[in-house]
């Protein structure tokens, strides 16, 4: 049979955000993508220069529904560390606490869709049913299931009352179990195992060549994890041990991802316990001084970097976000080469791709390799034109 | 039996009108129990009646370029097919008037003309999903029909008869098949599930895949009458593989009159949910194989094990052994 291109996405029933590949297939062999990522550009980088810390803040978190509370806590880190602001060891651990019960809801949503993705339509509801008591947990901290507007520069915004402090240890001992339950089944049901074995290869070498991040360079045993190299908050105080897998498959990253839970759920336990006494925020200026900073945070999908840079005023002068997702995107079309037309959505999937948040737009000449920036005016010239050629407008 | 009465039971019952009913009704069983199984509500009874309703009275289209009447007459072909296959599978008494030497053959062939009618559907409709569906629906094809028929011949070599009816009579005494040719069970229970395209066995229709496989372009009523031939095949074949291996309607010790048709026809019913029952669990407890482990998987292990079956059973026979 000769090569045959077929498209999948930007619409695709595999597919929760658009995104296009164009995969070109010998019979039911891979042969190779090509990948367009960016359909959905929001222009949030900009729009953040426009508002002061605090709504930057709110707008900082919608970057992504999933791993909202990655990104303004990554925000907030960054433009603290410039003010030189103390954040009270209290408010360290509440965001510890939201940040690692986002982990499990990503975790657990992400194995829902992984075993939609073969077909294993069971093991989905499972999961999607237990992450709804991680959103219960979350509701009742913040009031929100998705956007939790935890942060606030300084601090926290909400408080854990005792009986919610119960509440939430007894809500970990049901997880523990499920999280037990989970790695049972995904290590030991056969057509999972089938499916995911040695499938979506990816060696060490080619992991770090590629610049692959989170579970993804995880489970090429690569044992890179922000909160043990570059702590932040109270990582220090609450050591997170690194799970990483030698498979270097789907596999692989399913299980690190499933015992990562199980970390999750044991650091939550632990700072829930000894979660310190005394504010939970304190007073920050308006403005910032002049600066810049690289702020790192392990989101669920690996590591999450905001460079912040500030201009004395009460605003940012330039904000940059690298979304995990973005440094895994390599791997992908790496690791699918030479696999079936079946294994593209899970081996997609596994690496958790958040699309939307990962859009941004560098213009650069791949001949000389150099980059260059628009200005509003030849971004207006640009869409003109595009619209006059393409649309006939 | 006379000729009304004949028209009765092609059309009405247990013919035509009842076999649509029970199908819708499988359907039904089957959504609910998989959403039991997933901890999920799952539809309410009706849901069925109000989803073939509705897709029938959804815009029909034809894609452009495709034979349009071959296109409209395939799901006809599709139910015709299996409505017929039912005629001939014991529903009230272990006999149905329309038996004859040779119906278990063409049942047999009657039942794996929907997965070939998927196949020419997806082909024609020149949508490129449904292209790379009907060809893993044929690559399929070769792999389960072979052990599912091997599977069926296993009671017909017991029994020294190639009618279901006389199967299912055979089966009189309470000694079911199931007991002497378990293996032949298990295997006509694994093929019936990957002919119904069915979890782990839904590799033509993958969804993430290739959305909707070889139906992919198919609307309205089209669809309406595609789905219920399959809801059909789904009832049918759980019917024919009660009839040959667990007695189809037979109560042992009743044998005549009213009392044993209603009885016969009860535990007909209860037997066709129960194989249902069967292959609800294995679609809610597994995920979808790949077509080529699918293949490797079909030729070295379950059309082994069906020889094994067929070999037993002509030992069995050669011996007397019922």
């Amino acid at each position: 049979m000769a090569e045959v291109e077929i498209p999948i996405g930007p619409q695709h029933p595999a597919l929760k955000e658009p995104v296009n590949f164009r995969v070109f297939v010998d019979g039911e062999r891979v042969v190779r993508l090509d990948l367009d990522v960016s359909y959905n550009h929001r222009g949030i980088e900009k729009a953040a220069e426009a508002r002061d810390f605090p709504r930057a803040l709110y707008l900082i978190e919608r970057i992504c529904g999933i791993c909202s509370h990655a990104h303004a806590t990554n925000f907030v880190k960054g433009i603290e560390t410039i003010m030189g602001v103390n954040v009270p060891r209290r408010a360290r651990y509440l965001r510890v606490i939201v940040g690692e019960l986002e982990r499990i809801h990503s975790h657990l949503l992400w194995l829902g869709v992984a075993a939609h993705e073969i077909g294993f339509n069971t093991l989905f509801m499972y999961t999607w049913r237990d992450r709804e008591i991680v959103q219960d947990i979350l509701e009742a901290i913040s009031g929100n299931r998705v956007n939790y507007g935890v942060n606030t520069l300084g601090g926290v915004r909400r408080d854990l009352t005792d009986g919610l402090r119960a509440r939430i240890l007894e809500d970990v001992r049901t997880l523990e179990a499920r999280s037990r339950y989970y790695l049972d089944v995904l290590t030991q049901e056969e057509t999972f195992l089938v499916r995911t074995r040695r499938v979506g290869f990816l060696s060490r070498e080619r992991a770090e060549a590629l610049g692959a991040v989170g579970p993804t360079s995880r489970a090429s045993g690569i044992p890179f994890d922000i909160r043990r190299v570059d702590p932040y908050e109270a990582y220090e105080e609450l050591p997170v041990e690194v799970i990483t897998a030698s498979t270097c498959d789907v596999l692989g990253r399913t299980v690190v991802r499933a015992r990562e839970i199980s970390e999750s759920l044991r650091i939550i336990r632990e700072a829930v316990e000894n979660l310190p006494g005394g504010p939970i925020s304190v007073p920050a200026p308006r403005a910032a001084p002049k600066g810049e900073v690289v702020s790192r945070y392990e989101a669920p999908r690996g590591e999450l970097i905001h460079y912040i840079r500030t201009n004395g005023t009460d605003k940012v002068d330039r904000l940059d976000a690298r979304t995990p997702t973005l440094a895994n995107w390599p791997s992908v079309v790496d690791a699918m080469v030479g696999h079936y037309l079946a294994d593209i959505p899970v081996v997609v999937s596994a690496i958790d791709p958040c699309l939307s948040c990962t859009s941004r737009i560098t213009v650069c000449d791949l001949g000389d390799r150099t980059k260059s920036v628009l200005t509003w005016d030849d971004l207006r010239d640009h869409g003109i034109r595009f619209y006059r050629e393409r649309r006939g407008v | 039996m006379e000729p009304y009465g004949f028209l009765v039971y092609l059309l009405v019952f247990p013919g035509l009108g009842f076999l649509v009913t029970f199908a819708l009704f499988g359907e039904w069983f089957d959504r609910k129990l998989t959403a039991r199984m997933q901890s999920r509500m799952g539809p309410p009874w009706f849901q069925p009646w109000a989803d073939f309703v509705k897709l029938l009275s959804k815009e029909d289209i034809t894609p452009e370029g495709v034979p349009r009447r071959l296109y409209a007459s395939v799901p006809l072909f599709a139910f015709a097919a299996v409505a017929s296959a039912f005629l001939y599978v014991p529903v009230v008494f272990p006999t149905s008037p329309f038996a004859f030497q040779g119906d278990l053959v063409l049942v047999l062939y009657l039942l794996s003309l929907p997965p070939i009618l998927t196949f020419l559907l997806g082909w024609t409709s020149g949508n490129l999903f449904a292209r790379v569906g009907a060809i893993r629906a044929v690559s399929q094809l070769f792999v389960y029909e072979v052990p599912f028929f091997i599977a069926a011949f296993g009671p017909a070599i017991a029994t020294g008869s190639w009618s279901i009816s006389d199967i299912a009579s055979a089966q009189r005494s309470g000694l079911w098949f199931l007991f002497l040719q378990p293996l032949g069970f298990g295997v006509g229970l694994i093929g019936l599930q990957a002919k119904l395209e069915r979890t782990p066995f839904d590799i033509p229709g993958a969804e993430t895949e290739i959305v909707g496989g070889p139906i992919t372009e198919l609307t309205g009523r089209k669809l309406a009458i595609f789905h219920l031939a399959m809801d059909m095949a789904l009832v049918t074949g759980a019917a024919l593989l009660v009839a040959l291996f667990l007695g189809g309607p037979t109560v042992p010790g009743v044998n005549e009159g009213l009392a044993a048709g209603a009885l016969g026809f009860l535990v007909f019913l209860a037997k066709v949910l129960f194989v249902v029952f069967l292959l609800t669990a294995l679609k809610t407890a597994l995920g979808r194989l790949r077509i080529d482990q699918l293949v490797r998987w079909g030729w070295t292990v379950l059309t082994p094990l069906a020889l094994v079956q067929l070999a037993v059973a002509l030992v069995m026979a050669a011996g007397g052994i019922p």
